[in-house]
């Protein structure tokens, strides 16, 4: 049992993880029906960039404002990369077939990746540690401060999305706008800038989730964005994509049930247990847990 | 009979050409061993391009898990080929020495097709019930899946890759079914089926309502386009003699992507003309390597910014240059693309 509880919190540590990452694909996924093949390689850059800030940051003996310092840097620097990558590759396609977007999509994904590759260099490296480190024991469950950071980071920043997206002006016409572009654009909505939020937003998450897994899995290297956006965009699907609730419960979810794979079957698995699970949902439940059916219309 | 006999003279000058190239006919004429590999390792290229262009350019499905289906032809006939390749040989005593090694090549060849097919069957019965981004990540899944299951059998090698496996493949054999790859598609294409799954890419759910069974046309252009995967995947193994799970990643498909992309999606010389250069670019800027990859993907970029259709777009080289006839599925007035 405690082996299992175990499992439990690794698993909702990783599955947090996915969840910031899958909420990016949902929200780039509402506004623009596009599975952002990049958003992966978003999430690398941030660990990158959170890597050369700590880095910056060494002198000083870790604590939590240059732990916070480094995430909000982050942040930033990939929210901006989100606006750039928008502006110069989607923009210009936004209104051709989809194939096409996916396409660019696929080709952003690959220059991220080995435009990292030639800046950061091939080999993986190690992130410092940022925060000081206890390990708590709970009815027999190791408990790591890292483990608890990134829970509780990553829920409070689910919970400001969600006001986000639920309380003001701006999360309003994103709904919009993820309802129909079309009709949000007639009714006086600056799609264009909402689809720019929306990026930015997405792209600040998953720059998160890159500080986070920094923290807990110490080694970053420039393709490790692949596997992750892959599981995240599974994790997507599972919850319904579009869905922003979704999106959590998928990356919880998927993030568990890799973690339970690994502990009791085999880690040579960990990476299939993912797109088992993506193949069986769309075949039984294509919408995904918490999404709706939407009809075809000729 | 005529068909025939054009075989035969394109197989003989194949097999002319080869002479030539390895240095069968004099030495002097041969090719240097770098530019040798580099071709025959286009013509496995060429294969896997025309046939991923069936799926993705001419039926409009997006498959990014070609090389899921190339690892199973290599895996299995390279398998064939090892465990029962002397067994084989033994049994045909009554062949020169050429001859078995075709036998025996051949088999193995079929028996790679005859998998990956099954497998192509498998995962497309599931997954071409779904559209667009979708396919393609459950596609992308498959051939991730297959990867790790291969990894996973130690009879081939597992983690430390296959090696051992003769060199039965050379330029004869791998332009020979690049040839009848470019064939198959080229007849697919041009036959009432071939308008079966041009219509689906055009508008699937007018296809469907004008009768056209999608779901089995396009299982079946999965599975034509599976096999000649395994095809290619065979000729890969037994030409570099060693195969590993790593050269089988969606990079692998990725790239195989940009080819018929680069290309012209729905154009068969597109795909030729795609894989060549692909492979040209790549050699060529060997000395750059960092930077080749980094030039592909801004390529893809621009390209699909400037010319979402690739250079050919949905015509072929030669109507291309002379524009006489329209070519097929390019409706008036359409500029092709959905």
């Amino acid at each position: 049992m405690t082996t299992f509880l175990q499992q439990l919190v690794n698993g909702l540590s990783l599955g947090s993880i996915y969840a910031l990452i899958a909420l990016g694909y949902t929200m780039v996924y509402g506004v623009l029906r596009l599975i952002n093949f990049a958003h992966g390689d978003v999430y690398m850059v941030g660990a990158y960039t959170g890597y050369y800030l700590s880095r910056r940051l060494q002198g000083s003996e870790p604590s939590i404002t240059s732990a916070l310092l480094v995430m909000l840097g982050s942040m930033l620097v990939c929210a901006l990369l989100g606006i750039i990558i928008e502006r110069f590759a989607y923009r210009p396609v936004r209104r051709e077939a989809r194939l096409t977007l996916l396409i660019t999509a696929i080709g952003v994904s690959l220059f991220l990746e080995n435009v990292a590759q030639l800046l950061f260099g091939p080999d993986p490296k190690f992130f410092p540690s940022l925060a000081p480190r206890t390990d708590f024991l709970v009815a027999g469950v190791r408990l790591t401060s890292e483990q608890i950071t990134v829970i509780v980071v990553s829920f409070l920043l689910m919970v400001l999305l969600r006001f986000f997206i639920l309380k003001t002006r701006t999360g309003k016409a994103m709904r919009a706008v993820s309802f129909n572009l079309d009709a949000a654009k007639l009714m006086g909505i600056s799609t264009d800038g909402i689809i720019a939020v929306t990026f930015a937003l997405g792209s600040a998450l998953a720059a998160a989730a890159g500080v986070l897994i920094g923290m807990q899995i110490p080694k970053i290297d420039p393709l490790m964005g692949i596997l992750y956006g892959l599981k995240a965009f599974v994790a997507a699907v599972l919850g319904g994509i579009g869905n922003v609730p979704g999106a959590v419960l998928g990356g919880l979810l998927i993030g568990s049930s890799e973690v339970m794979v690994v502990g009791y079957l085999s880690s040579t698995y960990r990476d299939a247990i993912a797109f088992g699970i993506l193949i069986l949902v769309l075949i039984l439940r294509p919408q995904g847990l918490l999404g709706r059916v939407r009809k075809e219309k000729v | 009979m005529k068909g025939f006999l054009v075989a035969l003279a394109v197989a003989g000058t194949l097999l002319f050409v080869n002479g030539v190239f390895t240095g069968m006919l004099g030495p002097g004429l041969a090719m240097p061993p770098y530019l040798l590999q580099v071709l025959c390792l286009a013509g496995i290229n060429i294969t896997l391009a025309v046939s991923l262009n069936l799926i993705n350019g001419f039926t409009g499905q997006f498959s990014i898990g070609h090389a899921g289906f190339m690892a199973i032809g290599a895996y299995a006939s390279a398998y064939l080929t090892v465990t029962f390749g002397d067994r084989l040989r033994a049994a045909l005593p009554f062949l020169p020495s050429f001859g078995r090694e075709s036998v025996v090549l051949l088999l193995a060849l079929s028996m790679g097709a005859v998998l990956a097919a099954i497998a192509g069957f498998f995962v497309g019965v599931p997954s071409l019930r779904l559209r667009g981004d979708y396919l393609a990540i459950v596609t992308l899944g498959f051939g991730e899946i297959i990867r790790v299951f291969i990894l996973n059998i130690d009879a081939v090698g597992g983690a430390r890759g296959y090696s051992g496996i003769p060199k039965l493949a050379n330029f004869f054999w791998i332009y020979l079914f690049a040839g009848a790859a470019i064939l198959v598609v080229y007849r697919i294409v041009h036959s009432s089926f071939g308008r079966t799954l041009v219509a689906i890419r055009e508008d699937e759910i007018a296809a469907e309502a004008m009768g056209v069974h999608t779901t089995r046309a396009k299982v079946i252009s999965f599975v034509v386009s599976s096999a000649m995967a395994g095809i290619a995947g065979g000729l890969f193994a037994h030409y570099l003699m060693y195969v590993h799970t790593n050269s089988f990643t969606f990079l692998k498909s990725f790239e195989i992507i940009i080819m018929i992309v680069i290309g012209g999606l729905g154009s068969i010389s597109g795909s030729v003309l795609g894989a060549v250069l692909f492979i040209t670019l790549t050699e060529g800027l060997r000395q750059f390597a960092q930077y080749r990859m980094v030039l592909f993907s801004l390529l893809l970029i621009v390209i699909m910014i400037v010319r979402p259709q690739g250079i050919l777009g949905h015509k072929e080289f030669v109507t291309f240059l002379t524009k006489r006839r329209r070519s097929l599925g390019d409706a008036p007035g359409a500029s092709g693309d959905e």
